[in-house]
């Protein structure tokens, strides 16, 4: 049985490798707020490493109804992203050395697990920055919670907030696509040639 | 018959009703709101700024809605932002006679980029304390004031040459030099009056001002000016009266003579003399105040010693031409070629052609001397007349289809007319008694020429009257078709004068929003909440403050004593746009702060009472404005209270720490 990576694949590793390193030049995630008090509105793009925009306005409104202000220094997540991901790099450069298909499936399940564990994370970060609020802030609406949206739009007081993917975040899921499209095509052409 | 007749009358009596007087109401047709509607959230075309006359500041319309934006405070004292009141903006008003913190302010000039406003700064002049202003157009701040020695009256200024190498600044009444004590007297003014051009260099990458020369002309009143352009670029003309050289009743003794002069000064020539060192340094001593955006205070500077140039000895760069009669106006058109003369008591406008003056010059065709400069004959500089165009011409202004566009004072109306044919295209009445008159550019190049603004002295019956005072007033007319419409009257502040009004795209996306408050050096920054205290030295107290919303810190300061100088130095910690934050003491006698985003500003207070004096935030800032507040307390002189300051109790002081 030929275990060996078909030439697609092989340059697949290179574009999705390309795809993840961009992610030092570009942000990952963005979230905009908008209010009428704010027709130019606000936003705050996420890097892997830091957390960029107009965060001090940000953590200036925040501070009424008791959010925590977000600081770099407060992210964890801001020191192992990049190494994750530059193992995920390097890693890419070992399956294209060993030329192993099932190196290949364990790569892309990797990066797809990666994307999941992010998410969940990003998601637990926003539970966290929505719900644990200053018993003694200015402002308490009853059952509020401030929560941004994982992905898409909300309305939270009279701020309107959209969150989705930057730049990074969408080479970012080109990579996963990329990769998941190819392991398909891999899987089938080892099918095909078995049977 | 007799029945008849009596219908007649019948009908008549029917009809004569609806016979009225044209009435100013009817001034206004067509579509006339709808071109000056600007709907909320969109924005105006243009900016006008406008002189505030005898209030010393400058105002700012949009243009076509008429809405005022905003108040630059220039040279009186403002309370409402502490323009003048801070410790940081009050050298901005020194002079050589002291502290003036008011002035008359007539005249405004764009800064010019090859003969096109460029939205860098703004010039103003003050008539009163002779002094020349610039404005920054990203800030909208004074960041400079120049004072002018061997000046009696600032009034033609500040005029701009098209590249902004020079604002010009011409003395209105003669003084004797030096500001020697004379009799008054026609024989004293003849011999020891004289009037000063003054010639401001302005650096071209910082706009900072500086006395280049001076010219010392015969005694006569400097009235207004223009800069020439195009093929007259390198002279500058100013009108000027009282000829005559009367000391007295100049009402009737300056309005003598059957003609003035237009004073044309090759600046050019000037420049090159000054070079070869042919300028006399003279003794002066005079202000040059200046404002530094990174520590956000202003400093004096005393400037001993001024250049000045005698044409009655170097000859050949002042001409005279005569221009009928007590000529006011002088305004030169976009292709430079043009000067208009505007004789205020003259019955006609005089048109001057530039390349005529240059070949009388050149041939010599003088009809004599006028205190040793040669006078060119009226008719070798002439380019025609524009006859019976309407009583008291002041001012022109030029569209950019080579038509001019003349206020008349005494017939209260705006006169259309071609500059080459000099003949007279259209006329609309001005509600009431207009002074200046203003294109969009129409002292450029390349005026915007869509409307003409008109700057009105009287304005009976145009508002709601307000006791003996009535509002000042501008109008609004369309001049893009073939008549002039009348569109909109708005009311101004102060006795608006000249103006400037420029397209919005030219400035609006370069508006500072906030001071970076990294590159904050003022001495007594609060880089911080952490960074606040208060330090005593003798009877001198620094309170290092912050505000951010909402609240200030330290908001609790004990220790200070009766008689204390406390000095508040306020940083405001914001970086966000326009979230300035204000500070007033209870019973501080002199005004309160705004402060800007990132800027640090100090009000100084002398508690003359021991008590519990509350302080607080004046600028609506947030949803808990009302909170931002605070108390020092003052103590018997010699007390033993501690000096003692902060925010809130330990426990909370550390959560807004953490915060």
């Amino acid at each position: 049985m030929n275990n060996k990576l078909s030439i697609v694949a092989k340059i697949s590793i290179f574009l999705a490798i390309g795809c993840i390193a961009a992610l030092w030049a570009a942000p990952m995630w963005r979230i905009d707020l908008a209010a009428p008090q704010y027709p130019e509105g606000i936003s705050m793009q996420i890097w892997i490493n830091d957390v960029k925009g107009e965060v001090d306005i940000i953590n200036g409104l925040n501070h009424y109804i008791g959010m925590k202000t977000i600081h770099k220094e407060d992210f964890r997540e801001f020191v192992y992203l990049p190494i994750a991901l530059a193992v995920f790099c390097g890693l890419g450069l070992l399956v294209f050395i060993r030329n192993r298909r099932g190196l290949y499936y364990g790569w892309t399940g990797l990066l797809i697990g990666m994307a999941i564990l992010s998410m969940y994370d990003f998601w637990k970060w926003e539970y966290d920055y929505g719900h644990n609020l200053d018993p003694t802030a200015p402002i308490k609406v009853p059952g509020m919670a401030y929560q941004p949206p994982l992905i898409g739009y909300k309305k939270m007081l009279n701020f309107e907030a959209l969150s989705q993917p930057d730049l990074g975040g969408w080479l970012f899921i080109t990579a996963v696509v990329l990769l998941t499209a190819v392991s398909c095509y891999e899987w089938k052409r080892a099918k095909s040639k078995t049977v | 018959m007799k029945s008849n007749w009596l219908l007649l009358i019948i009908a008549a009596a029917i009809a004569m009703p609806g016979c009225k007087m044209k009435n100013t109401a009817s001034a206004v047709s067509g579509d006339a709101a709808a071109r000056t509607y600007v709907a909320p959230g969109k924005y105006d075309e243009l900016y006008n700024f406008v002189s505030g006359g005898f209030n010393g500041q400058v105002s700012v319309y949009g243009l076509p809605s008429g809405r005022l934006l905003k108040l630059i405070p220039v040279f009186s004292v403002n309370p409402e932002n502490g323009y003048g009141y801070s410790e940081e903006s009050k050298p901005m008003l020194q002079t050589s006679h002291g502290f003036v913190p008011w002035d008359d302010q007539h005249h405004l000039a764009l800064s010019q980029t090859n003969g096109e406003h460029d939205g860098r700064w703004l010039f103003a002049n003050a008539n009163n304390s002779p002094r020349v202003a610039r404005i920054d157009l990203k800030t909208f701040k004074t960041m400079e004031i120049l004072e002018l020695p061997n000046s009696g009256g600032n009034h033609s200024s500040p005029f701009l040459t098209e590249n902004t190498e020079y604002v010009i600044a011409g003395t209105r009444f003669s003084i004797p030099i030096g500001n020697q004590e004379s009799a008054l007297d026609n024989a004293s003014y003849k011999k020891n009056f004289k009037s000063t051009a003054s010639f401001i260099g302005i650096d071209k990458n910082t706009g900072h001002m500086q006395v280049s020369f001076q010219i010392i002309l015969p005694g006569m009143d400097l009235d207004l000016s223009r800069a020439g352009k195009g093929p007259s670029h390198g002279w500058f003309f100013f009108s000027t009266y009282n000829t005559e050289q009367a000391s007295t009743l100049l009402e009737v003794n300056a309005s003598q003579k059957d003609k003035d002069f237009i004073v044309a000064v090759n600046w050019k020539k000037a420049e090159e003399y000054v070079k070869a060192g042919k300028a006399k340094k003279m003794a002066a001593g005079y202000y040059h105040n200046t404002f530094n955006e990174e520590t956000h205070s202003a400093t004096s500077e005393i400037i001993k010693e001024v250049l000045t140039l005698d044409p009655e000895e170097l000859k050949d760069f002042v001409y005279l031409i005569p221009c009928p009669k007590s000529p006011h106006g002088c305004d030169v058109d976009p292709s430079g070629e043009y000067i208009v003369g505007s004789g205020k008591l003259a019955a006609l406008i005089p048109v001057f052609s530039y390349r005529k003056f240059e070949k009388a010059i050149a041939d010599k065709a003088f009809e004599g001397e006028y205190n040793g400069i040669p006078v060119v004959k009226y008719e070798a500089a002439l380019h025609g007349e524009v006859k019976k165009p309407g009583l008291g011409p002041l001012h022109t202004e030029f569209d950019a289809s080579g038509n001019a566009y003349t206020s008349f004072f005494v017939s209260s109306e705006i006169v259309k007319w071609n500059i080459k044919s000099l003949e007279v295209l259209d006329r609309v009445p001005t509600y009431y008694s207009i002074g200046h008159l203003m294109v969009p550019g129409g002292d450029t190049k390349k005026p915007y020429g869509k409307y003409v603004v008109a700057y009105n002295k009287i304005t009976k019956d145009r508002y709601l009257p307000t006791g003996p005072e009535l509002a000042q007033s501008a109008q609004l007319y369309a001049i893009d078709g073939e008549k002039m419409q009348l569109l909109l009257d708005f009311p101004t502040i102060g006795e608006p004068h000249y103006a400037q009004a420029i397209p919005a795209e030219k400035i609006k996306a370069q508006s500072v929003k906030f001071f970076d408050i990294a590159k904050n050096k003022h001495p007594y920054l609060s880089a911080g909440e952490k960074a606040t205290k208060v330090v005593r030295e003798g009877n001198v107290v620094h309170v290092y403050m912050t505000a951010i919303r909402s609240h200030l810190t330290p908001d609790n300061i004990e220790g200070v004593q009766v008689g204390d100088e406390v000095y508040f130095h306020v940083t405001n910690l914001e970086q966000d746009w326009d979230i300035p934050h204000g500070f007033a003491v209870k019973h501080a006698p002199n005004a309160e702060l705004l402060i800007m985003p990132g800027e640090t500003n100090t009000l100084k207070f002398v508690p003359a009472k021991p008590g519990v004096y509350p302080f607080y935030c004046t600028d609506f800032c947030s949803a808990l404005h009302q909170e931002m507040q605070g108390y020092l307390r003052v103590s018997p002189k010699g007390s033993s209270v501690p000096l003692k300051w902060g925010t809130g109790t330990e426990d909370t002081a550390r959560a807004v720490a953490a915060r």
